[in-house]
């Protein structure tokens, strides 16, 4: 079954910039996807008409058997819920502790106290981070504060993870330990969609490539390779 | 809603504050100002309209009878004048009390009014009151029409200037306020802006998880309402206390008997409720109207 299904998608921002034309994508439940090409070739626009923080201009996106370009303003939040994001800069509140940033997202959709707690610690388990549960953002590695952005990700128990760039901000040896994250929450049967520049990993962990250029896919291959000089 | 949700949004909105400390203490200073400046204003306001409606309350009419008027024609005369629609007060002063009032208004010389007790000059005459002070003209006209008044006096000119110079100070007190309640709430909206703008990145968090736009507003609405009578409670002190030092002075200081400011209570307390409701008011509202440009990601 498809979980993601792209339909002739375009996008034109406001002032003109046509980022993505005439997309048509397939994804099914439990892949694990790259997407890569040039910078401003319409990688972050791919990735964000999928968690609707853009609409596309024209054509159909439907996730989880929802329309999400038609999607009320008001359904969005409760969509979102489906969907885990990670960034390259993380985003983690830097006041909230660990086990606080994690508890947002469970507390957000009004989860219980009994059902936070247990579940925060089994993901703060998952991602190795259990003994830093006190720690603030700032005291930890660039490494551990992905992690943590990752748990954060997770906690909802997602049917997708889109990954922008996650591993923008680390050195090649923490790099490889995110994506080593990113494929155990894979073989637990979570989609994961991931842009990157990242030929190392791409290259050798051998995975599903969508390549986007100049707003087309370039390229759509099982097990493909990086394919750029960068 | 849940009550663990609503008890999470207070304690969210308590906590916010501490957490944005500086921001905290930058909006409910705005608050603080502002209110004070309006406190001082609503007291003075108030004391004015007090004070114009003591003058305007001793605006009266006075009705005077033919010297010879005999019992019966008093009788009916208080009887028309009491039936008469606009009339709040009727009072009647018999020629005996007249003739006390007018030595006494002569002080020491009142002496020279001795002896006229035989052969009272006085007539007997009713002082009338308007129900309200505006209507003390019409009300004149219609008692110079009732059967044995002799003479109606009140003083017309006067009357009008006052009710003139009573109609503007009224309007530019309200105007006043007016105007200051507005730059209040947009001093306060700004400043509380700048607190949320720091705070986007929270909010662009909050959308990418999953927040419903209500869910996020909560806490802030919190907070903003906890802003308003944080900076109320100052001005409050300030006012109160500055107030009863101040009646206090003119009553024993100056012993102005004619300054006759309102009573500490109930005003201390109507003053107090208008400055936390308006302090509440607008720290929820500049919140909630900065908060409303970042909901929408």
């Amino acid at each position: 079954m498809c979980l993601i299904e792209m339909q002739d998608v375009w996008k034109t921002y406001p002032n003109g910039t046509v980022a993505l034309q005439g997309i048509d994508v397939h994804i099914k439940g439990g892949e694990f996807v790259y997407v890569v090409g040039p910078s401003g070739a319409g990688k972050s626009t791919f990735i964000k008409l999928m968690y609707r923080e853009e609409k596309p201009t024209k054509g159909e996106i439907v996730i989880n058997g929802s329309h999400i370009s038609r999607l009320k303003e008001r359904y969005i939040p409760h969509m979102r819920r489906k969907i885990g994001v990670v960034f390259q800069d993380f985003k983690l509140l830097p006041k909230l502790t660990v086990y606080e940033n994690v508890a947002f997202a469970m507390e957000v959709i009004e989860a219980s106290k009994k059902e936070i707690k247990p579940r925060v610690m089994e993901v703060l388990e998952l991602v190795r981070l259990k003994h830093k549960a006190r720690s603030l953002p700032d005291q930890l590695s660039g490494g551990e504060q992905q992690r943590v952005a990752i748990a954060r990700a997770i906690v909802n128990n997602p049917d997708l993870i889109i990954a922008d760039e996650p591993t923008g901000n680390l050195d090649p040896e923490t790099s490889m330990d995110i994506m080593e994250t990113l494929l155990d929450i894979n073989k637990r049967g979570t989609t994961v969609i991931m842009a990157t520049h990242n030929k190392e990993i791409v290259n050798n962990v051998r995975k599903r490539v969508i390549a986007i250029e100049a707003g087309r896919i370039a390229r759509d291959e099982q097990k493909g390779e990086y394919g750029y000089e960068d | 809603m849940k009550t663990s949700t609503i008890t999470r949004h207070l304690r969210e909105g308590f906590k916010n504050l501490g957490r944005n400390g500086w921001m905290t203490f930058a909006s409910v200073s705005a608050v603080t100002i502002t209110l004070l400046i309006l406190g001082v204003f609503l007291l003075l306001a108030m004391n004015i309209q007090h004070l114009v409606q003591t003058v305007e309350k001793q605006v009266e009419i006075r009705v005077s009878l033919d010297v010879t008027a005999d019992q019966a024609t008093v009788k009916k005369v208080e009887g028309e004048l009491k039936k008469l629609s606009d009339a709040a007060e009727v009072t009647f002063i018999p020629k005996a009390e007249g003739l006390q009032n007018l030595k006494k208004s002569f002080g020491e010389k009142g002496v020279l009014f001795n002896g006229l007790e035989k052969e009272n000059p006085l007539p007997d005459s009713f002082i009338v009151k308007a129900k309200t002070p505006q209507q003390t003209g019409s009300l004149a006209q219609k008692i110079q029409k009732v059967n044995g008044v002799k003479k109606v006096n009140y003083a017309e000119q006067t009357t009008k200037k006052l009710f003139a110079i009573t109609d503007v100070v009224r309007l530019v007190i309200i105007a006043f306020i007016i105007a200051l309640a507005f730059t209040a709430m947009f001093l306060i909206a700004n400043t509380i802006k700048l607190t949320i703008v720091a705070r986007r990145h929270e909010i662009e968090i909050m959308k990418l998880v999953g927040a419903t736009n209500g869910f996020i507003r909560w806490p802030f609405f919190v907070e903003g309402a906890l802003m308003g009578i944080l900076g109320a409670l100052l001005p409050i002190a300030i006012l109160t206390f500055g107030y009863a030092y101040l009646t206090d002075f003119v009553e024993q200081q100056l012993a102005l008997y004619f300054l006759n400011l309102l009573p500490m209570y109930p005003l201390a307390l109507q003053i107090s409720l208008i400055l936390l409701g308006i302090g509440a008011f607008i720290g929820v509202w500049g919140s909630l109207m900065s908060v409303r440009r970042f909901l929408r990601i």
